[in-house]
């Protein structure tokens, strides 16, 4: 009899430890709580560091799946049993899926930025997120203000909702920074008109070709990068935007008027995460999101045999490094098995 | 001697070996949360005094951990107190407390 494998998530993470694992000849049931596979990156228009379509990603991933995959969409789980050497998860829709491990790969989701109230989201019809300059991208549409103007000038934020005490995230979200810097030559690409600035503490390119990718913003695109945390946006009359931050290089107080915001929004445990941790018993960090049985050595497995973390449960992470932690884990449960 | 014209420059640049940094012991020993800044400048961005004045709160913080305290005391005068440095903070830094404490470390240090 073949072994089962339950994975919850179908983001890149669910997705790529469920085709190693078919590949390697093991049954998979992939659970899903949206309508749809793919998690996070089939909402993305091109990728950081290359800006290749995500698409070609997705398509890569949706191709190692094959017939001993179960994909089930539309799905929560409601408890986990464990009974033996065995899982039984029950879910949302009555039904009950068995399995000899479960891989929880549940992902992130972005900060809701109405938290950051000073920054006017959901207050300015001007101020949008990362994720909804993305989905502009991806459809094929030109940026413009609420009032339909092609923009002079947009600021980019960094760390909203990262780094910040004040709304209890203390962890750097990691992917903004390049998302921020992919973003601002996206625009002077489509816009050349318009001028962009970035407003950041740090600029953390800690990724091969992220620092290059900066270089290009500033060489080839003139991208302008202010270094000072926001402090506040207010509107003016016409509907443009006033941003107040330290020019910390100057060391003076800086305001400018921009046509629109964009805020990199960063990553925060999905609630679904905690809710199924709180079910089995898994540490949760101090972050929020999932440990593992050791950060340095044991990072895909967990404190209960049989149970298994990969992708961003763990914390913030690129596409690069959630596929290379999915195979990992594919490969843990893989030796498991095997071994008898 | 000889006058050729030449006059010495006094050095600008920060003697961290030899400034006195008992002001900046004082501070963050009485509010240790000051260690947690990063420089972001969200303090001086939202500071009343910040937008009429020289006062750089970020920059009095650097200055203070340097051991450059000669210019502290006319600086710190400035602030109005009014702690919007500390709702936007963040660090959460105890801004008033490290004002106050600066202000301290001037009375009893000098």
């Amino acid at each position: 009899m073949k072994q089962r494998i339950i994975i919850i998530g179908s983001g890149v993470a669910g997705l790529t430890t469920a085709g190693v694992l078919a590949e390697n000849g093991f049954e998979v049931v992939v659970l899903e709580k949206e309508s749809r596979i793919g998690g996070h990156v089939r909402k993305w228009d091109r990728l950081f560091p290359n800006r290749r379509p995500a698409n070609e990603v997705m398509e890569f991933i949706e191709k190692v799946l094959n017939s001993s995959v179960d994909l089930r969409c539309g799905v929560t789980v409601n408890g986990v049993i464990r009974h033996d050497e065995e899982f039984i998860v029950l879910l949302s829709n009555n039904e009950t899926v068995t399995g000899h491990a479960l891989v929880l790969a549940t992902g992130f989701q972005l900060f809701d930025a109405h938290k950051k109230e000073e920054y006017g989201y959901g207050i300015y019809d001007n101020v949008i997120t990362s994720a909804e300059l993305e989905t502009i991208f991806k459809e094929g549409k030109q940026l413009t203000t609420n009032e339909g103007k092609t923009p002079h000038r947009v600021g980019i934020i960094h760390c909203v909702g990262s780094r910040d005490e004040k709304v209890g995230n203390l962890y750097c979200s990691k992917v903004c920074c390049v998302t921020g810097v992919k973003q601002a030559i996206e625009i002077r690409e489509q816009l050349p008109e318009c001028e962009v600035f970035s407003f950041y503490m740090d600029l953390r390119m800690y990724d091969r070709h992220f620092e290059e990718l900066y270089y290009e913003a500033q060489q080839q695109w003139a991208v302008n990068f202010i270094r000072g945390r926001l402090s506040e946006c207010s509107e003016n009359p016409d509907h443009t935007l006033i941003l107040k931050a330290e020019d910390t290089l100057t060391g003076r107080p800086l305001k400018m008027t921009v046509d629109i915001v964009i805020l990199l929004v960063g990553i925060i445990p999905d609630p679904e995460t905690g809710k199924i941790a709180s079910m089995l018993g898994l540490p949760i960090g101090t972050d929020g999101f999932l440990m593992s049985g050791d950060e340095h050595i044991k990072d895909n497995t967990t404190t209960i045999p049989g149970i298994y973390l990969t992708g961003a449960v763990k914390g913030p992470a690129s596409i690069v490094n959630t596929i290379a932690d999915a195979r990992a884990t594919a490969q843990q449960i893989t030796s498991r098995f095997m071994a008898g | 001697m000889k006058d050729f014209g030449y006059t010495l420059q006094p050095d600008f640049s920060i003697d961290f070996d030899r400034n006195d940094k008992r002001m900046m012991l004082y501070v963050v020993n009485h509010e240790p949360s000051l260690n947690l800044c990063i420089g972001c400048g969200s303090c001086t961005a939202t500071c009343s005094t910040g937008h009429f004045t020289s006062f750089n709160i970020r920059a009095i913080h650097t200055l203070l951990r340097r051991g450059e305290t000669h210019q502290l005391k006319q600086e710190i005068r400035k602030c109005m107190f009014c702690g919007k440095c500390q709702l936007v903070c963040p660090r959460g830094v105890n801004l008033r407390n490290v004002i106050l404490r600066i202000n301290r470390a001037i009375e009893q240090i000098g």
